[in-house]
């Protein structure tokens, strides 16, 4: 689909858009905070501090972002083939399962690390198999994607809280969640590594599963820019009719991009499960699939903007917990508002201020924006 | 007799449960009809709930309550048009984002102003929508067969579910005989025909989020204020999905999709009804399944098989009068 707009260069569209879509967000953000009676300002100077002030915080801010990496990147895998994965939040919980399976068959045998690459194929494959059927759907049947994985977000719930309350919990137990894992599926902190430049940290869950989503960034990179797959599958999103007469099958491209978003978001189930419950209990998602949503739109698709952007929503989940304890008329609910106003600012209205920055570009320098500069008329 | 008794109880409940269900349904159809996909049907019950339920404990009316409802649902379609209409943005993210602002907003203002733990005060009676008991339902109680249903199904409902059922044939005729209504499905199907007839395209979305969010607004006052005595936060829970999916089930169509919503709430107050007791040859049916049935059924259906779900063809397009 060709876009209505001209051209600007790279580093306003990829730099000063978002930035200014962000600022605009967190704008209408701090009127919400003088609407409860509060001072904005003040409210994100404890944001901040909570965040980044202390080890702690910096620990728990990185812990988030794990997760908000994993979805994101599945969210922006499906959005360069034009697909609009609004099942993370599904594909992650199922996965859930998968997690469950191999740590509950192998925490007693296998020390860790050769329990959690099983455990990230467990996950991977239980996020791709959720996303396999909307994908096959959508693919053969022509079933809109963002209804059916919708759908299954729902479905993927009831199948979880059935297998929770009805066959994973331990007989002499009332809450709904696995048994509690043994050594061998709790992975290692990585807090060290916050403590070497002389912070100090009392326990955080920040651990080992960051440096799969980095490395996972690193990969998804590859895919999408560096392979042959990734080629059609931005070919698909760009133009499908381009892509169906370059002879790329529309079949598989959709359920090849589909399970590696799928398996991207069930990744991301190992963060809060091994990585710091240490077993897989009700509502381990909590939303994280849908935040993948605003930190793929954030980041513009590109894995390192969805890195940047996940470390953003890891700071305002941390942050705002910190906000909530201190300013008690700011519940921690704000994120969420955040949250949507940065999916609208940031997403639904991207081109609201294009316009204006585009006649900003055209006044200084025609030629950034693709204008021949006017040349012999007299004015 | 017991068990006729406990059919018109089920049913009963059924009309109760998929009254938000229809009104959020119609809702969606508008939009979708005039080709702007809302997936925020959600988000604007949400605040509608929360509005009403708001203003009709501050100032101890429910009829300012249900108007408070539809003026924010409306004021939320408005920004949904803004940014998928004026701006072209994705009509999928601007719905999603909508949810959450919605979600986010309702709990945070709710705790704010009430301090009751996101939850509005609870609603007295003048505030909220009272039963009104027909002529004669209770001398006809006795009656066997039809005085139950008489006096349960038809009489003792609060005036907005029998607007929602009048919303029905209403919606029908709105878009299948007034000059209005030709020209929103004509803008759904084919907006550059539209165009070319010299009507705004962006005026008539315009027009058709807005009878939108009215419906949303009642769907929300109807959940705060006749089925619960006050706002409880995610009260919507997933209902404005489950619309959606009826919405899909009846191929956009108003007739179509009272009974879908009618389909969808029997589910549930069957699930409800049913919870522990174990059924003749299935035995315990889990509660997780009934649940999940409406999705399920939605699925297959997309899938095609059974018959096919059409959408209006320009659907999710933003229009673009020239390049």
């Amino acid at each position: 689909m060709s876009t209505p707009y001209a051209k600007l260069p790279a580093w306003a569209d990829y730099g000063l858009i978002p930035v200014i879509n962000l600022f605009v967000a967190f704008v209408v953000a701090g009127f919400v905070v003088l609407l409860v009676g509060e001072n904005p300002f003040r409210a994100a100077a404890v944001l901040v501090e909570g965040a980044f002030g202390r080890g702690q915080g910096i620990a728990f801010t990185l812990f988030y972002a794990t997760t908000f990496i994993f979805t994101g990147l599945s969210v922006a895998v499906a959005a360069h083939c034009s697909l609009f994965n609004i099942g993370a939040e599904g594909q992650a919980y199922v996965a859930g399962l998968g997690v469950a399976i191999v740590c509950l068959a192998f925490d007693s045998v296998l020390p860790w690390w050769l329990l959690f690459p099983l455990a990230i194929i467990g996950a991977a494959a239980v996020g791709a198999l959720w996303a396999l059927i909307p994908a096959y759907l959508q693919a053969k049947r022509g079933s809109h994607i963002v209804i059916t994985t919708m759908m299954f977000n729902f479905i993927a719930f009831s199948v979880v809280v059935y297998l929770l309350v009805g066959v994973l919990k331990p007989a002499n137990s009332m809450a709904p969640q696995t048994r509690t894992f043994l050594d061998g599926a709790q992975l290692p902190k990585l807090n060290w590594i916050i403590e070497l430049f002389g912070a100090k940290i009392r326990s955080a869950p920040f651990n080992i599963t960051f440096l799969l989503a980095l490395a996972m960034a690193f990969l998804v990179w590859v895919l999408i820019w560096r392979t042959r797959l990734g080629y059609e599958m931005r070919t698909y999103g760009h133009s499908p009719k381009a892509a169906r007469y370059a002879g790329i099958s529309e079949t598989r491209i959709i359920i090849v991009a589909m399970m590696i978003s799928g398996a991207l978001a069930g990744m991301m189930a190992l963060n809060p499960t091994m990585g710091d419950q240490h077993n897989v209990a009700l509502d381990f998602v909590s939303g994280a699939g849908f935040v993948g949503i605003a930190v793929a739109l954030m980041g513009r698709l590109h894995p390192i903007g969805i890195v940047l952007a996940a470390i953003l929503f890891g700071m305002l989940y941390q942050g705002g917990a910190e906000l909530a304890f201190e300013m008690p008329a700011i519940s921690r609910d704000m994120i969420v508002i955040i949250q949507g106003l940065v999916i609208l600012f940031a997403g639904a209205l991207e081109h609201m201020f294009r316009p204006y920055i585009q006649a900003m570009f055209a006044s200084i320098s025609p030629r950034t924006v693709g204008m021949e500069a006017v040349k012999g008329k007299g004015a | 007799m017991d068990v006729f008794i406990a059919i018109v109880q089920v049913l009963d409940s059924t009309i109760r449960l998929s009254v938000p269900l229809l009104l959020a349904c119609l809702a969606g159809l508008y939009s979708e009809r005039a080709g702007v996909f809302d997936i925020g049907l959600e988000g604007k019950m949400l605040v509608g709930a929360f509005a009403g339920a708001a203003a009709a404990s501050v100032f101890h009316s429910a009829y300012l309550g249900l108007g408070m409802a539809i003026l924010i649902s409306v004021a939320f379609a408005l920004i949904h048009g803004f940014a998928s209409i004026t701006h072209r943005g994705n009509q999928i993210v601007s719905g999603v984002a909508i949810n959450f602002i919605a979600a986010g907003s309702t709990i945070m203002l709710g705790q704010a102003w009430f301090q009751q733990g996101g939850r509005t005060p609870a609603l007295a009676s003048g505030e909220r929508f009272g039963a009104i008991i027909w002529r004669g339902a209770d001398a006809v109680r006795g009656v066997p067969i039809l005085g139950p249903i008489y006096s349960e199904l038809i009489s003792g409902h609060s005036v907005l579910v029998y607007v929602a059922f009048l919303a029905v044939p209403f919606t029908w005729w709105v878009l299948f005989r007034t000059r209005f209504g030709l020209r929103l499905r004509a803008v759904g199907e084919n907006p550059a025909a539209v165009d070319t007839a010299g009507i705004s395209v962006a005026w008539l979305r315009y027009r058709a989020l807005i009878c939108t969010g009215v419906l949303t607004g009642i769907a929300g006052a109807y959940l705060s204020m006749v089925q619960n005595g006050g706002f409880v936060k995610d009260m919507t829970a997933g209902k404005g999905y489950i619309a959606l999916a009826a919405l899909i089930f009846a191929k956009w169509k108003p007739v179509n999709a009272m009974f879908a919503c009618l389909l969808f709430g029997f589910l549930d107050a069957l699930s409800i009804r049913l919870q522990g007791t174990p059924l003749p040859l299935i035995g315990k049916v889990p509660v997780q399944f009934m649940q999940a049935l409406p999705y399920v059924l939605t699925v297959i259906l997309l899938a095609g098989f059974i018959g096919k779900a059409i959408p209006p063809r320009a659907g999710g397009v933003p229009y673009v009068k020239e390049r």
